[in-house]
């Protein structure tokens, strides 16, 4: 029997509080995040957008814990955190997993850090979430045998396996086609309004956020802060293809040019 | 293989055993210079069952395991020690890298004056010419692991040790692989010219026995030695690097040679 507290959990609630960082390099200082202060509710699919160098994924980095802020703090369910952890996983752009592993080992890897469970446990939860990524019947493939799609599946089932509260999508879709990427919108919405999650999901793709979002957020870049919230309110499970959707990236591309022509 | 690739395999080197009996059949060559196949697999034969053949080799497999593993047992913690901390790879690593680029067999000199006819001097030259080629396998290996593996590690909360034994180790391990390997054959070569340099009481090798063979102008001890030594190298390369290997191929995917 798979636990229950392994396959159903809290989403968590989000608040970012005047977090600043900056980073030095040999063109100077860059300021990545300016005094950005975000709440994100419980179970909310919230995208960011922006141009390149916005520091949309540099806030997402800070929520997963593998930045610090120079200054600000972050709170998950009003408790401060810092530095990673199994509560806050991360999708990445590029897949991730460990070819020396085969696809149910990859999603065995965060299971087998975590306590109270034995491995009989372990090994039903990681097949209940192959399963939830329809790919029950590819547990024992190396990954070099997978397709981009099917690989960024395995990603999401080893980023859900720990049962995280709050999901991190760093463009995980941006790589693959256009087909591939549609099915996964499909899926990802299925698996969100089925576990209530909370997700941020960081993209450039407007459509694509329009589509998945409860709420887009805008940033703006040097210094990267945010410009502009945009709640969507269309039913779901919602399509790419729908006009309402474009209606939507069509506003966020307007305020997008605004800021391109404000910055240069 | 497949049977198709052995049997081209099997006439081309039956080819090359032709034409080596024609030549010494001829006498285009002095069989004192180039003794006939034929002579040579006498000579070998004769050896195997004499059992002077299988001593030597064996003295010779035991100077090499013993050189080899203490190479990869010196030299894959400090490369690992050089990946991570800056001061010794700006130290360690630098030296190491001159090192590597040294032929061992320049160490022989040395280590006659400093052990004397002993086997030490063998291991020693050994040791001198697997270390180093590890250290920087294993140092580049993981230095050239993909930040990302770390960071998807990390979020899955893996640290410290957990991180080196279940990530880091694995994903340098095609290039460790390939470090034992090239560590392997310059252990080997190594030995070799050690042997035929340098003569001792304890136990008569491979080297010795192709040397020997020079003095006595035994040109078909020399070639049967040498056969010896290339079977050698090929077993090793097959029980030792074609599983590891194999498996590289089939996980990763990757067609490492």
């Amino acid at each position: 029997m798979i636990p229950e507290s392994e396959i159903t959990t809290h989403a968590a609630k989000l608040q970012i509080r005047n977090v600043s960082k900056r980073f030095h390099s040999s063109n100077g200082i860059t300021h990545a995040l300016d005094n950005v202060s975000l709440d994100i509710r419980e179970g909310e699919f919230v995208c960011l957008v922006g141009a390149s160098g916005c520091g949309k994924s540099t806030l997402l980095n800070h929520i997963a814990g593998l930045e610090i802020p120079d200054e600000g703090s972050l709170q998950l369910d009003g408790v401060p955190f810092s530095g990673p952890d199994r509560t806050r996983m991360m999708l990445f752009q590029e897949h991730a997993l460990f070819p020396w592993l085969n696809v149910i080992g990859n999603v065995l890897f965060a299971l087998k850090l975590k306590p109270n469970l034995n491995d009989k446990e372990r090994k039903e939860v990681a097949r209940y979430y192959l399963h939830l990524v329809g790919l029950q019947d590819f547990a024992n493939s190396n990954i070099h045998e997978l397709s981009g799609g099917m690989r960024q599946r395995v990603a999401l089932a080893r980023a859900l396996a720990p049962n995280p509260r709050i999901l991190l999508m760093d463009e995980p879709f941006a790589a693959l086609d256009t087909m591939t990427r549609e099915q996964l919108y499909g899926d990802l919405q299925r698996i969100w309004q089925q576990r209530k999650i909370t997700i941020v999901f960081v993209t450039h793709n407007l459509r694509e956020a329009a589509c998945l979002g409860d709420r887009i957020v805008l940033f703006r870049p040097r210094p990267g802060r945010i410009f502009r919230e945009y709640p969507v309110n269309l039913p779901r499970p919602r399509d790419l293809n729908d006009p309402q959707i474009a209606t939507v990236s069509g506003q966020i591309t307007q305020d997008l040019k605004t800021i391109g022509k404000d910055s240069a | 293989m497949k049977s198709k690739a052995i049997i081209h395999l099997l006439v081309f080197h039956l080819i090359l055993v032709v034409i080596w009996e024609i030549i010494t059949r001829t006498g285009w060559v002095s069989p004192v210079l180039l003794p006939s196949p034929i002579d040579v697999a006498i000579y070998l034969f004769d050896s195997i069952t004499s059992g002077e053949m299988l001593k030597a080799a064996w003295v010779t497999l035991k100077r090499l395991l013993f050189g080899y593993v203490i190479g990869i047992a010196v030299g894959l913690p400090l490369g690992l020690l050089c990946a991570r901390l800056k001061c010794v790879q700006n130290t360690l690593g630098v030296l190491a890298l001159g090192l590597q680029t040294l032929p061992s067999v320049c160490w022989v000199p040395l280590a006659i004056l400093w052990f004397g006819q002993s086997e030490a001097a063998l291991l020693f030259v050994v040791v001198m010419g697997t270390t180093w080629s590890i250290l920087i396998a294993a140092d580049n290996g993981v230095k050239n692991i993909p930040p990302l593996y770390l960071r998807a590690a990390y979020t899955m909360g893996s640290k410290n040790t957990h991180t080196w034994i279940y990530v880091i180790m694995p994903a340098a391990f095609p290039a460790i692989v390939s470090g034992m390997k090239q560590g392997w054959a310059f252990a080997w070569r190594s030995l070799m010219a050690a042997e035929i340099y340098v003569t001792i009481m304890s136990g008569f090798g491979l080297g010795q026995l192709l040397h020997y063979g020079r003095e006595l102008q035994a040109m078909d001890q020399v070639l049967g030695v040498m056969a010896i030594v290339i079977a050698i190298g090929l077993l090793a390369d097959m029980l030792l690097f074609s599983p590891a290997e194999k498996l590289l191929r089939s996980r990763w995917g990757l067609d490492k040679s």
